[in-house]
């Protein structure tokens, strides 16, 4: 099994037509990923490589039977596109677009919350996901992350950071360890997704039996998923947290990457997630080896 | 972006948020004006974004034009922790009866916006929140649904607001948090919300903070973009549309990616090193913008070494050596590379940096992010 999405999940590209829609939408059909249409507002009718392109989401669903959605749009355009999908009753909504305002972000989360209930937002600013040999939404390197063995062990992995996500796969892949899903939720200050989302997921999925998380500095996800991890979590762990050299003040890369207040940072979140058991691993590549040896242990 | 005081105010007004007149002034002539304008006494307060400026002195009361003269000729050209004072805000000095403090944030964790409110103003509310935690009230507003007058009213008498001031602040709550809203803020404070004897409230003080995410539905922030205090290195990075933030130590950093570029400073740091910059040059690592990141680092006299630190996802380990090797073409580096490729066809990558010819003087290749580290910082020690 994986977490979000499998090898039956039916996904649409929204901006199908664009340069990055295109792009990654035709790297995750040619991995595997049911990719079943595109819409571009305007452009039904036609096609990309044989993908139909509709002209709103709620066509697409209505022709293909579409559960999930890619969203590959530009900032301004993005926050209806997910409110669109959402509308559309598409159950998963993957948006890897960067630089949507803070404020449209958080009307576009409280009314998904209200009004949505049953459909979950992974991103903004987020690589997306991908459960290895199943699905592929958004913009990670399929061949990077390792299959998952039918008797394991697997491990699950759930990130902030584009990169040291693909850094995480990576170190699995080297060692020959599975991956059952691997989920970048993205370096926002509001992720429609967050670590416990996926933590619950993980600890209910029989396939992971152990589980990486990466995080950086700012805002509380990282203790708050501390406290998860103390009281539901049984699987063992191992995490990384960059920005431990990072001056308050300054948002490093991500918009939600930002110590302030003397609040956020990495070392306040080591301690967190090693206090509720979790091993703490210095740099990207400890939080491997250390995930290597709990694995050979299992 | 941070905007200093008169930028905040001059912002706050466009909401409709009271502040006291006044006006900004880049030289002693110009203070004089705008103090007679603004009508004696006056304040002359100097324009930084750094705590503590009062004390510093660069805060003064003038009651008359030679002392404007006086106080603005010295609070100009001053240091203060680091930061010159460029300009100066003179505004009327206002009577005040009490001080208070408001201000609206996005609360991450709740996923809601928030607003602090305190009768205790004209202190830090970290140090309110510390000292008596009960004279702050906190109010969690869906942004769906916003806030409204009569929540504003509320909050006020809870936060027990001197009765006759409840309604001047109310409405000003109100204004704060479409300034916040609709104005893009990751910040919008007022500290302190003042209470004068003949019964009005205003801002005294504006502390505001953008969202440089929203810049591109707010053609007005062009201008406070123009006075942002960077240093010469972030401003050449700017140019080249680079995510740079310099740093204090001596070795230059490039990676793709905001969180290995962070897990990079970490890194160098681990193994008794300093970072010169924090660099992201993103997915791509094209020659092109190598070259401007190359160029950046060069700029900078203290950087001893340079780290570049690359993993391979959809950029392939082979285009990025190009792009290195090209890059390395057209920039006459100061300082020696130790690089660290991984990822998707790394190998090949590796082959490539090789095979170019490059002096090891100039470049060395290591496979680790760890190793890698504890070269560069070995150089930049000189060893």
């Amino acid at each position: 099994m994986a977490i979000f999405v499998n090898e039956n999940t039916k996904v649409i590209v929204q901006g199908l037509t664009g340069g990055q829609g295109r792009f990654h939408g035709l790297r995750n059909k040619a991995y595997g990923t049911n990719v079943v249409g595109g819409v571009t507002p305007g452009k039904g009718g036609t096609d990309v490589e044989g993908i139909p392109v509709f002209n709103s989401v709620k066509e697409a669903v209505a022709a293909t039977g579409a559960d999930a959605s890619f969203i590959a749009v530009p900032p301004k355009a993005a926050s209806a596109a997910i409110l669109e999908a959402a509308e559309a009753g598409v159950r998963f909504i993957v948006c890897i677009t960067e630089g949507i305002p803070a404020q449209d972000e958080a009307r576009v989360y409280n009314t998904l919350v209200r009004d949505y209930p049953n459909t979950r937002l992974l991103g903004p600013n987020c690589p997306g996901i991908i459960s290895p040999g199943k699905c592929n939404i958004g913009i990670t390197a399929g061949e990077i992350a390792e299959l998952p063995t039918a008797k394991g062990p697997n491990v699950g992995i759930v990130s902030r950071s584009g990169t040291l996500t693909y850094q995480a796969l990576y170190e699995l892949k080297q060692k020959g360890i599975g991956v059952s899903t691997c989920v970048g939720i993205g370096g926002d200050p509001v992720p429609g997704t967050n670590f416990i989302d996926c933590l619950r997921e993980f600890q209910a999925d029989p396939d992971t039996h152990a589980i990486i998380m990466i995080g950086e500095i700012g805002g509380s996800a990282e203790e708050e998923a501390a406290e998860f991890i103390k009281a539901n979590v049984t699987k063992p762990m191992s995490a990384y947290i960059a920005g431990v050299t990072a001056p308050e003040g300054k948002k490093m890369g991500h918009a939600g990457a930002i110590v302030s207040g003397g609040k956020g940072t990495a070392q306040g979140k080591m301690d967190a997630l090693r206090a509720a058991g979790v091993k703490i691993g210095l740099n990207p590549t400890e939080a491997g080896e250390l995930m290597a040896e709990i694995v050979k242990g299992l | 972006m941070d905007l200093f005081e008169y930028q905040g105010k001059q912002y706050f007004a466009r909401f409709g948020i009271a502040v006291s007149p006044g006006g900004v002034a880049d030289t002693v002539d110009q203070a004089v004006t705008v103090a007679e304008q603004a009508g004696y006494p006056v304040v002359v307060k100097a324009q930084v974004q750094v705590g503590g400026r009062g004390k510093a002195g660069g805060i003064k009361l003038a009651n008359n034009a030679d002392e404007v003269r006086l106080h603005a000729g010295n609070i100009l050209g001053m240091d203060i922790k680091g930061h010159l004072v460029k300009r100066i805000w003179v505004e009327h000095a206002s009577d005040i009866v009490e001080e208070y403090y408001a201000s609206f944030t996005l609360d991450r964790a709740a996923k809601k916006h928030l607003l602090m409110l305190s009768a205790q103003g004209g202190v830090e509310i970290e140090v309110t929140a510390e000292k008596d935690p009960d004279a702050i009230i906190m109010l969690h507003i869906d942004p769906v649904v916003g806030l409204s007058a009569a929540e504003a009213h509320k909050a006020c008498v809870d936060a027990k607001i001197n009765p006759k001031a409840v309604d001047g602040a109310a409405e000003i709550l109100v204004k704060l948090y479409e300034c916040f809203t609709k104005g893009d803020c990751d910040l919008a404070e007022i500290n302190p919300l003042i209470f004068r004897p003949d019964g009005g409230v205003h801002a005294l003080d504006a502390k505001v903070s953008l969202d440089n995410n929203a810049a591109f539905r707010h053609p007005e922030w062009d201008e406070y973009r123009a006075t942002e205090e960077l240093d010469e290195r972030e401003q050449l990075a700017r140019t080249h549309d680079l995510q740079y933030i310099g740093l204090e130590g001596n070795v230059g950093i490039i990676a793709n990616g905001a969180g290995l570029a962070m897990s990079t400073l970490d890194v160098v740091n681990q193994v008794g090193g300093k970072a010169a910059n924090f660099l992201d040059i993103g997915g791509g690592a094209n020659a092109d913008v190598m070259t401007a990141a190359l160029e950046v680092i060069n700029f900078d006299k203290d950087v001893k070494s340079i780290f570049i630190n690359i993993f391979g996802g959809i950029t392939r380990g082979e285009e990025v050596a190009k792009g290195i090797v090209q890059a390395l073409g057209r920039v006459e580096l100061r300082a020696p590379i130790v690089i660290r490729l991984d990822g998707t066809n790394a190998e090949e990558g590796r082959e490539i940096l090789k095979s170019a010819g490059i002096p090891e003087s100039k470049l060395i290749s290591k496979p680790t992010m760890l190793e890698a580290a504890r070269a560069a910082v070995a150089l930049a020690k000189g060893n």
